[in-house]
């Protein structure tokens, strides 16, 4: 028993090496997860990080307001005098939580009973579960959040509740079709076979196999999600000011658009920056583990 | 006859995701806190009638008989009145609905036509620089939100260029066209005024293009990588091995196939455009059924709210079925009535 389980381990550790050789051949994967860890890293240590942290606030002083991108503020200050870089900083923090938050609420809801469905494909435990996710899917997921968050009261925790209600269906459909496919498999039989749980099946049979495009799709749709969130604090229905958020300022700059520029551009830049490193990195987790279409 | 069985499925499918979209965004419109009728009057108004406006909308009775009572407004085309405008809620839909359809369909070209351009030429010249070039315009699309390329071309095109018109959907100077379709470029084509066609046509280039650039770089990746697949499959060979000349082989054969992805893709973004356009039609100010919605959302303007989503989710449905009807017409081997691949 021992022996089997070393043996086993080493098998696993020989699979990671091999997928960290191929994903590390790959420049823009790497590329991808320098940008995510650099973007994670200012968002923890704002505080630290940022040439002024208390400008995250409601910080005030007029006498630097609207001043263009020079040495002391490379990214320019906005009409109240707060220094642009530090805010993006800051606003890293809102948008990697929105996408952390969401994710691992909708991912887990929507994969189970996805699995579900898709073992039980055919019964009517499968008709209700995915005529719900039809329901869901009929409509953009940015309208529906948009309606969710005008009819609550605007606030972070009810935008990424809004995000979470529309997201996990994505994931139910995702896994719905693959376990659908694999419960055939001889393996998943021979569990049927040998009196394996119900539960076992699902979860250590077919869950295995779905993790690859789970992952990538995961990786994918942080960006997804982080634009969505954007979006919302765009109308105002995100993030309340002062807090600092990305979508949030760029609405804000865009009142003062053409002449003073960088109150909107860099905070858009910023979102890009996030979502294209989010991209890059999935299509590299895709790649990786050699997951054909998420 | 299975053509007619599967349109029968589909819209019967569409039908019972309708009922049960209306059944979600009217739960979603109830559990909101506070009074809808005390909302719908303001705080001034003296209980009683407030008591008989809840007795005239049903608004005391349980949440099932209120959604009895929607429903059948709804289906003779009746929801409500708008807090917003004071109006039928239908009556504004009819309005708005148009200049949002004609902003998406203008989307939906742009998209298709040049996503599935570039998505061929990145294919045929794979890993030479016109594909490098595509690859980096796809990622650029992909990570960039439509309000952000709204707000870039506000600031290229409408101010330091000076070249397009940053607000509405046609120049003040000018009379509106005699409404027959609602939508401006056909409007005025109809009424022989080209003027007015390419006025509106301007007003339609920078939230059109905001809104395609997304999608249009996902569809040129999606057919590049559906194309350098195809291109190895055995058909190609056999027909170059019988000397068909090289283009009708891309053009006629490879394509036909190879963007049947592609169009279900499009199809979805298409309609997901719908949701991008709310953020949009509010920088550009774009007088259409988004901007509607916006504006009543702020507003906590539920039987509004309730309509908007319901003809958005009409819109997306229809979309679904347009799209599954062109797949199966590219490719003989779906069977029609055989579900899509999901």
């Amino acid at each position: 028993m021992g022996k089997t389980k070393t043996a086993d381990l080493s098998r696993r550790w020989e699979k990671v090496k091999k997928s960290w050789y191929k994903f590390s051949k790959n420049p823009l994967s790497i590329i991808g997860a320098t940008i995510i860890l650099i973007i994670v890293c200012l968002a923890i240590f704002a505080p630290f990080a940022a040439p002024y942290p208390e400008h995250a606030g409601s910080f005030v002083n007029f006498d630097e307001a609207s001043m263009p991108p020079n040495l002391k503020h490379p990214f320019g200050t906005d009409v109240f005098g707060r220094d642009i870089m530090s805010r993006i900083f800051f606003g890293f923090r809102f948008s990697i939580t929105m996408g952390v938050v969401v994710i691992t609420l909708a991912a887990p809801v929507g994969i189970t009973l996805g699995l579900i469905a898709g073992y039980m494909k055919g019964t009517w435990v499968d008709t209700v579960i995915m005529r719900l996710t039809d329901i869901f899917v009929a409509v953009p997921p940015l309208v529906l959040a948009l309606a969710v968050c005008s009819i609550l009261t605007p606030s972070v925790f009810n935008a990424m509740m809004a995000v979470t209600l529309m997201w996990w269906p994505w994931y139910c459909r995702m896994v719905y079709g693959i376990a659908s496919s694999i419960k055939n498999e001889f393996f998943v039989q021979a569990a049927e076979v040998t009196g394996a749980g119900k539960l076992h099946i699902i979860f250590r049979e077919i869950l295995p196999n779905c993790y690859g495009p789970i992952f990538t799709k995961i990786s994918l749709d942080m960006g997804w999600v982080i634009l969505i969130g954007s979006a919302l604090s765009f109308v105002g229905l995100g993030a309340q000011p002062p807090t600092p958020d990305l979508g949030t300022m760029v609405a804000d700059g865009g009142k003062y658009m053409p002449d003073q520029w960088w109150i909107a551009i860099f905070p858009a830049i910023a979102i890009m920056f996030i979502v294209f490193g989010f991209n890059i990195l999935g299509d590299g987790i895709r790649d990786m583990l050699e997951v054909e279409e998420v | 006859m299975r053509f007619l069985k599967f349109f029968a499925r589909r819209l019967l499918h569409s039908i019972f995701v309708l009922l049960g979209l209306s059944v979600l965004v009217f739960l979603i419109a109830r559990v909101m806190p506070g009074d809808p009728a005390r909302m719908a009057l303001g705080p001034r108004v003296p209980e009683e009638i407030v008591e008989k406006y809840r007795e005239d909308l049903h608004l005391n009775k349980p949440i099932y008989v209120q959604y009895y009572y929607w429903l059948i407004g709804a289906i003779r085309g009746d929801f409500g009145m708008s807090l917003f405008t004071k109006r039928n809620v239908a009556d504004d839909i009819r309005e708005f609905f148009p200049a949002t359809l004609e902003l998406i369909l203008f989307t939906g070209i742009v998209m298709s036509t040049f996503g599935i351009m570039l998505g061929v030429i990145a294919a045929r010249y794979a890993n030479k620089w016109p594909d490098n070039v595509v690859r980096v315009i796809s990622y650029m699309g992909v990570c960039t939100p439509a309000f952000v390329f709204a707000i870039l071309f506000l600031l290229l095109f409408g101010y330091i260029l000076n070249l397009l018109p940053t607000i509405g959907r046609l120049s003040p100077w000018l009379d509106r066209p005699p409404v027959v379709t609602g939508f401006i470029t056909i409007d005025s084509l109809i009424a022989g005024n080209l003027v007015a066609f390419f006025d509106g046509l301007k007003h339609l280039i920078m939230p059109g293009l905001a809104l395609a650039l997304g999608p249009m770089a996902q569809e040129a990746r999606i057919t590049r990588s559906s194309m350098t697949e195809n291109l190895q499959r055995d058909f190609i060979a056999l027909e170059r091995s019988q000397a068909i000349p090289e283009r009708r082989i891309m053009t006629k054969y490879l394509m036909r196939i190879s963007i049947i992805p592609t169009v279900s893709v499009l199809g979805l973004d298409f309609a997901s455009q719908l949701g991008w356009a709310f953020l949009v039609e509010l920088i550009f100010n774009w007088p259409g059924l988004s901007r509607y919605g916006i504006n009543v959302m702020m507003r906590k303007d539920l039987n509004a709210i309730v309509a908007v989503i319901m003809v958005i989710g009409l819109l997306f449905l229809i979309v679904n079925i347009i799209v599954d009807i062109v797949v199966a017409g590219l490719d003989p081997r779906i069977r029609l009535g055989a579900e899509r691949s999901k």
